[in-house]
């Protein structure tokens, strides 16, 4: 028999376990992708000295691979005397990764404020800090949310790399389980339903949010 | 000129690349003096309140405002670029209404008034929102104080900048054709509002504008600009009734004739 319902079930708890790591994962790395990205796209503007370094740091970022990131937070970091938990380097290099990808999101959405909003800004004397907090950015974010969402997905789907350093996520549970019991059908077909199901969830979550944001911002 | 002008270009020159677009502007404006800018497009007006707003920097020369340096500093009796502190204090004696209004779309004709007073003067929200409140009122919007600019025509938008502006207490208010953008039955009411900060408030005035029935009637003084220079200034009756340079005889004649 492939699918073994009674072996399925037996599983299910220590997966839900696993599921609840990858969940805080995702939801932290992508807390350090949204806080970070937004950081990095202000400081572009705020301090355009700045600029070409935050280009070159953004390429790289984007142009490696996010499993090499991991990897060298996890096993080269600790040469330099930095030391983290297989999750908290984890975590940090898929946020910092999305960091890079989000942050040209909001950058697209600073680019399409008209200039006259930062003119008014000046000429009422707003300090930077004000322009960007209560004028640019409650205008540049709403109309960015569903491509935030993309990437909040893909990091999601992105989680399963974390197995490579041991986190006890999702699929590292399930590659576990694997090698245990000589099974791998239910175990890797059940995180592949989980990450499937989950998508959909956060799809229709986003759809509902951009919903929101456009009632509340078209008058 | 006896008295210290509240504003002073001294040898001002802006410069885009090879284009000179200003070029050495001389030009003092006194305490309460409403100054109106008139000249063909692309003759420097817009450049002239963008220089004095901080919009724009300047190539060569000092803009004194009440007798200080806008952009520089003096120290050990000379002139250093000015830091950003320096700068916000000087600017806040001026404000500006643009020709395209630039209200906050995401926020309500009330919260457009009080952002500035609240985060920057420090005032408490109660009180910039009574103050507000009398601004408004004032430009005839006292019922429209929920309303977000997309819920106000033009002229409505146009009334709630210069509210806006006003609620940050400047001595010098710039306007830069704040009445092009609006339907010709709206621009009356925005005039109107302008005539009355003329009359009721000690404000220094400084307008580019088209109308030039409006420059007449309004300003103690015209400037004629062409070509980055001031070519002939004078009060309007002498401006526009005997203008003495062949120029300004060529632009008035024209505008009249389109008007
Ligand atoms: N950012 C810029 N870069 C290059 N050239 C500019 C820039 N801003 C203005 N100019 C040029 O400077 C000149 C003066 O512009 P300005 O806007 O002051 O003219 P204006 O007198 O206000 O004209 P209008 O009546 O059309 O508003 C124009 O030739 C314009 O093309
Ligand atoms: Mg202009």
């Amino acid at each position: 028999m492939i699918w073994d319902w009674a072996f399925a079930l037996e599983i299910l708890p220590t997966l839900a376990r696993a599921a609840v790591v990858t969940i805080q994962a995702t939801l932290l790395g992508f807390v350090i992708a949204a806080l970070l990205g937004l950081a990095i796209a202000v400081a572009r503007i705020a301090v355009p000295r700045a600029g070409w370094a935050i280009s070159v740091l953004v390429e790289l970022i984007r142009s490696t691979p996010l499993l090499i990131q991991i990897f060298f937070l996890y096993f080269v970091l600790p040469n330099f005397g930095i030391v983290l938990d297989a999750f908290a380097a984890g975590v940090i290099a898929i946020g910092v990764h999305y960091a890079a990808y989000c942050s040209e999101v909001y950058r697209a959405g600073f680019d399409n404020i008209p200039r006259g909003q930062w003119e008014a800004s000046i000429a009422l004397n707003l300090s930077a800090w004000t322009t960007f907090k209560d004028i640019i950015i409650p205008q540049a974010i709403p109309p960015v949310v569903p491509a935030l969402g993309n990437y909040l997905v893909a990091l999601f789907k992105e989680t399963p790399l974390l197995s490579a350093i041991a986190v006890l996520e999702l699929m590292q549970t399930a590659k576990i389980i694997g090698s245990e019991t000589f099974r791998y059908t239910e175990p890797i077909t059940l995180v592949g339903l989980f990450f499937l199901a989950m998508s959909l969830v956060s799809a229709m979550l986003i759809r509902g949010v951009e919903e929101l944001l456009n009632r509340r911002t078209i008058r | 000129m006896t008295e210290q002008p509240m504003v002073r270009f001294d040898k001002v020159s802006k410069r885009y690349g090879s284009l000179t677009v200003l070029d050495g502007l001389d030009l003092d404006i006194g305490r309460g003096e409403k100054v109106s800018i008139i000249g063909p497009s692309g003759s420097g007006k817009t450049t002239v309140l963008r220089m004095l707003m901080t919009l724009e920097t300047i190539n060569d020369g000092v803009i004194w405002v009440e007798g200080e340096p806008l952009t520089h500093m003096q120290k050990n009796g000379k002139l250093v670029p000015a830091d950003t502190a320096h700068i916000r204090r000087i600017r806040s004696k001026i404000g500006m209404v643009f020709q395209s209004f630039n209200l906050f779309p995401h926020m309500t004709a009330m919260a457009n008034c009080i952002e500035a007073p609240v985060t920057v003067l420090g005032m408490k929200r109660a009180d910039a929102e009574a103050r507000a409140a009398e601004l408004l009122e004032m430009v005839g919007l006292g019922q429209k104080k929920g309303h977000y600019p997309s819920q106000l025509s033009g002229g409505q938008q146009q009334r709630v900048a210069i509210a806006r502006a006003l609620a940050m207490r400047p001595k010098i208010m710039l306007f830069d054709e704040v009445t092009s953008a609006l339907d010709p039955e709206l621009v009356g009411e925005v005039l109107e509002v302008i005539r009355r900060l003329g009359r009721e408030h000690d404000l220094t005035m400084l307008m580019v504008t088209h109308q030039m029935g409006f420059a007449k009637e309004f300003s103690d003084r015209v400037c004629f600009f062409h070509q980055g220079k001031i070519c002939e200034q004078g009060p309007p009756n002498e401006l526009f009734g005997a203008p003495k340079n062949e120029r300004t005889r060529q632009f008035l004649h024209a505008v009249l004739e389109a008007g």
